[in-house]
């Protein structure tokens, strides 16, 4: 008798292991987050508005349909990225996700205070080379720091009503995601 | 021989306890630091860095960007205030006021995180649609048929979520329920 309550008290501490095990490592394994979903139809390290939510032919669950959205999945491993985001009339907002879906920074046109929400995104090593100066003579310029090379950006707005949907895809379709060592030669 | 039974036996009540706790973790979309208002439920840590394993494990598995905190904040309702589960064959009626921000947006989901097909193609509000009374609280009633007022459609769905997501406000990780975060109620009054 003390066996078996031995034999389950130990299956019990073990499941807990199993339980905290699994939760942990499911986030690397999973095969359907959002980022596995959008890997596929769009492209890196450009800006791709995404197709209005309907029934049952959303790209992601849980989309908001009052807002429009275009995403640009990044990859730093080559240098840091500029991003561009013309707000629109009613609310814009810029969201960083890392590799695992885990928002890291949001900015909305409230904040950002223009007409243009501009930033560098970069990981903390490239940031790190930065030249000093340059880190000094932008005091204005915002630059965020992506915990992992790979990650999601999404750029939303929102149509207060449905009449000013088309308005809101424009205004993320306008917005603009592309390696820094670009856009600089493009001046 | 006894060794290896009970070995075995050891080890399927890990698996079956650990995976079964894992599953229904996960089902119910469990995390720290959930911030509960009425039948409304908000984990504005989710939305960070500082979000916790469930949370993390929650997100890959259902596979939605989670609203960054920066953004705003997302409460969900799976059931009304008697804790009834949310019934499309019902009429549910929210009433009430918000907590201040810039906007909000309420949307009825299946409970898979889809959109649920209707003849309006009407999957929910914002608070610009809103027809309110005099006062600035308003009444949604989420129904089957077509009803006066704010009426969302439920397409006659056995089981639907609602979410609630405020953009631009104070409601975050500091916040406690109470006076400052007035959240609609929720009742299931006829149900066919």
């Amino acid at each position: 008798m003390i066996r078996w309550v031995l034999l389950i008290l130990g299956g019990l501490l073990l499941g807990g292991i199993v339980h905290f095990a699994t939760v942990i490592v499911l986030p690397r394994t999973a095969t359907q987050d959002a980022y596995a979903r959008l890997e596929p139809i769009v492209p890196v390290n450009t800006v791709t508005p995404l197709p209005e939510p309907g029934p049952n032919q959303a790209v992601m669950p849980l989309m908001d349909p009052a807002m429009a959205t275009a995403v640009c999945r990044y990859d730093l491993s080559k240098g840091p990225l500029k991003l561009s985001a013309p707000v629109s009339p009613a609310y814009t907002s810029v969201s960083f996700y890392t590799r695992n879906d885990v928002a890291y920074y949001a900015i909305n046109d409230r904040a950002a205070g223009r007409r243009v929400i501009e930033l560098d995104l970069m990981t903390t090593a490239q940031r790190e080379q930065l030249p000093e100066e340059e880190d000094v003579t932008a005091a204005d310029r915002l630059i965020v720091e992506s915990p992992t090379d790979t990650g999601l950006i999404a750029i939303r707005a929102l149509a207060p009503e449905p009449g000013l949907m088309p308005k809101a895809q424009a205004a993320v379709a306008a917005a603009r995601c592309r390696p820094s060592s670009q856009a600089n030669a493009g001046r | 021989m006894r060794l290896l039974i009970g070995t075995l036996f050891t080890l399927l009540i890990a698996a079956a306890v650990g995976l079964g706790a894992t599953y229904f973790a996960l089902d119910r979309g469990a995390a720290f630091g959930a911030l509960r208002i009425g039948s409304w439920t908000a984990f504005p840590k989710t939305g960070t860095l500082d979000a916790d394993p469930y949370a993390r494990a929650s997100i890959a598995r259902s596979g939605h960007l989670p609203v960054a905190l920066g953004d705003g904040v997302s409460f969900v309702a799976n059931s009304d205030d008697a804790g009834r589960p949310l019934d499309g064959r019902c009429e549910v009626v929210l009433s009430g006021v918000t907590p201040a921000a810039r906007f909000w947006t309420l949307t009825l989901y299946s409970p898979d995180g889809e959109l649920v097909s209707n003849g309006v193609r009407r999957h929910g509000f914002t608070s610009e649609e809103i027809v309110r009374r005099s006062d600035g609280s308003f009444i949604i009633t989420a129904a089957p048929h077509a009803e006066a007022g704010n009426w969302l459609p439920t397409g006659g769905v056995d089981h639907y979520q609602l979410l609630l997501r405020f953009y631009d406000t104070a409601v975050g990780v500091a916040t406690k329920a109470g006076r400052e975060v007035p959240m609609p109620s929720i009742n299931t009054e006829a149900c066919q």
